[in-house]
């Protein structure tokens, strides 16, 4: 995997994402509330939290599938605003693996992974396709490279997904629980992309509740709760010595089952 | 728990089926299917064959005039003695070829598409919607490279029912598409136009919009200033078609998850990448019953051109069965006709249905 230096920029203080202030409403709804999150280059942040505590949405924000109303988002040192260049150019720096993996059904694996870097990389279609190979082959799926998803297994799927981001060579790469919709003889293949691709220096930022994940890969731990981040703690404070009473209820009820 | 022996896999077992098989299965199964045969075993017998005698046995194919229909058949010489007027119209004889050409055109780009192994289908494909209309315009009107003009008020019979069809088919897609992404855009003054667009044409009826087009319109137009009236024709039925095809496509639009948008935003895809290459071919394929059904709508409504004194195919026939020299042959003339217009209409039905079964990629999630 092209390495991910997490080498700091003078102009973002080597800042992959910096989230300031920041609030978000749905019509009248307030959806989240007072964000500030700061991800340093290579860093791992797993974010926690009950059912529509507004995790998907802040780390949809990240890279302007929602729009912010207040505060600031500076991603790899751009801010996001309207402008559909930084927008677009932030884009090109992030990607993103989604719950229901959001392949393209009517292509092939290969044709996923190579639409992108084709038409926004510009990249002659050859040296997609070996790019395209390279990845697959990383997440062990190059003998489907010429299926259909319709036809791969949702744990496929999903790595298949996370490939698709990779070729774009991303910088940061979010992930919305991406092993939530899998069936548990799956989680494991899924998880063990991630980790490898942690352990590679990816700045990640993954919601997710695979504990066991967070434990082993996140430098930190973020918990949410009603549109707010309620705790934040390097893993193992955070699992075994958690401050808040909303995370230790949350905690208790994950864990205790 | 016991011990855990593996049963080994059967063959399946021998399918039961065969002649008298498929009549049990399919004809006979229950009371009720039993009545149905009886049924439709007694309407073929009772219509089939007169039907049969009528159009072949009994028929008279050879001759040349109204003379040689003497058999209590159907006279078909009628229809072969009319055959160039139904097929080519006015236009002038000793130009036939031209015709011709464009047919034989039509021929050698449309029939690679329903075989899938043969070599360049796509640029086939390509070329007969781009350059084909262009070419074949040139060839049917004339007026360069030494070939002779030939006016549109000559054009006529089937040749133009397919001029019509075609050029409305090629046009209203594209624009079809175009109104219905408008019509789902976030910019209010586009969608807004695309909804009265839309709106408007969809809530008149054809025949009014050409009515419109042939009778009203020049009266707007400056004295003098005449304006083509199968061009007038023509515009009418592709800006009515797209506004049909507009819905059908947005119907489509509709079922694709949102996760595709999103997925195709976050890889980077601009909107109108994103469009071509994730949301419409999914979007189209979906709707490929739906556009194929306008598409037939579209071309049986060319018949309407008629009232506005164009001479399609049944115009053609029309105004032969009148003739007093062929006394009694209405019937063989729009049977003529609707088999006409059956063919083409079956041959679109099944090559839709072929393209759904090809483009089918799995299930979906
Ligand atoms: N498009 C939307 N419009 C209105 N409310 C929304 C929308 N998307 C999410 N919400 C609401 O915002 C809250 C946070 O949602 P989400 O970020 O998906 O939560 P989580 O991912 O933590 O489960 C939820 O209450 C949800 O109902
Ligand atoms: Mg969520």
């Amino acid at each position: 995997m092209s390495a991910t230096n997490a080498q700091p920029s003078p102009e973002n203080n080597g800042l992959a994402v910096e989230i300031k202030a920041m609030h978000k409403w749905y019509g009248q709804f307030h959806v989240l509330k007072d964000i500030n999150l700061e991800v340093k280059q290579g860093e791992r942040i797993v974010i926690c939290g009950p059912s529509g505590s507004g995790k998907s949405t802040m780390i949809r924000c990240i890279n302007r599938l929602e729009e912010h109303q207040e505060g600031q988002i500076l991603v790899q040192g751009i801010e996001l605003t309207d402008d559909l260049k930084k927008i677009d150019e932030i884009r090109r720096e992030v990607g993103m693996c989604f719950q229901h993996f959001n392949l393209f059904p009517h292509l092939t694996v290969l044709e996923n992974c190579t639409l992108a870097p084709i038409w926004v990389r510009k990249m002659p279609k050859a040296q997609a396709e070996e790019i395209a190979m390279k990845y697959l082959e990383r997440v062990k799926i190059t003998d489907q490279a010429l299926k259909y998803p319709g036809q791969l297994s949702g744990g496929q799927q999903q790595r298949v997904a996370i490939a698709r981001s990779l070729c774009m060579n991303p910088k940061i790469m979010l992930f919305d629980e991406p092993t939530s919709a899998l069936d548990p003889e799956m989680i494991k293949e899924v998880l063990d992309v991630m980790v490898e691709l942690a352990n590679e220096g990816m700045t990640m930022l993954c919601v997710t509740h695979e504990m066991g994940f967070a434990k082993m890969v996140a430098d930190r731990v973020i918990f949410m709760d009603a549109g707010q981040i309620v705790e934040e703690n390097e893993p193992n404070e955070f699992f075994n010595n958690p401050q808040n009473d909303r995370t230790k209820l949350f905690l208790s009820q994950i864990l205790d089952h | 728990m016991s011990g855990f022996t593996e049963i080994q896999s059967r063959a399946a077992p021998v399918s039961s089926t065969g002649a008298i098989g498929w009549i049990r299965q399919n004809l006979v199964s229950t009371p009720m299917n039993t009545f149905f045969t009886l049924i439709g075993v007694y309407l073929i017998y009772k219509f089939l064959p007169p039907l049969l005698d009528w159009a072949i046995f009994s028929a008279n194919f050879a001759g040349s005039d109204e003379h040689a229909c003497n058999s209590g058949g159907a006279c078909w010489v009628f229809v072969k003695q009319r055959a160039s007027l139904f097929i080519y119209g006015f236009y002038p004889s000793e130009q036939y070829w031209r015709l011709d050409a464009v047919f034989v055109l039509l021929a050698i780009t449309f029939v690679p598409q329903f075989f899938d192994a043969f070599p360049y289908k796509k640029w086939f494909g390509i070329f007969s919607i781009t350059g084909l209309p262009v070419i074949s315009y040139f060839i049917i009107s004339g007026g360069i490279l030494g070939l002779e003009h030939v006016e549109t008020e000559s054009w006529g019979g089937l040749s133009l029912t397919l001029i019509i069809a075609f050029v409305g088919i090629v046009a209203a897609l594209p624009f079809g598409v175009l109104l219905a992404l408008g019509r789902r855009s976030n910019m209010p003054i586009i969608r807004t136009m695309c909804v009265i667009f839309i709106e408007v044409w969809r809530g008149v009826p054809l025949i009014s919009v050409l009515f419109m087009a042939s009778v009203m319109l020049p009266l707007f137009l400056p004295e003098g200033v005449t304006f083509n009236k199968l061009l007038r024709a023509m515009i009418g039925i592709v800006m009515f078609q797209s506004a049909y095809m507009a819905e059908v496509i947005r119907g489509g639009l509709q079922a694709i998850p949102k996760g595709q948008y999103e997925a195709a935003s976050a890889l980077g895809l601009s909107y109108w990448r994103s469009m071509t290459f994730i949301i419409l071919p999914q979007a189209l394929k979906l709707v490929i019953p739906g556009i194929v059904n306008t598409f037939i709508a579209l071309f049986k409504d060319t018949t309407l051109v008629l009232i506005i004194g164009l001479f399609d195919v049944l115009g053609a026939v029309q105004s032969a069965i009148v003739d007093p020299n062929w006394p009694g042959v209405a019937t063989e003339g729009y049977v003529f006709a609707a088999f006409c217009f059956w063919i083409f209409c079956f041959t679109m039905s099944r090559y839709s249905m072929r393209l759904e079964r090809k483009l089918h990629t799995g299930h979906k999630r």
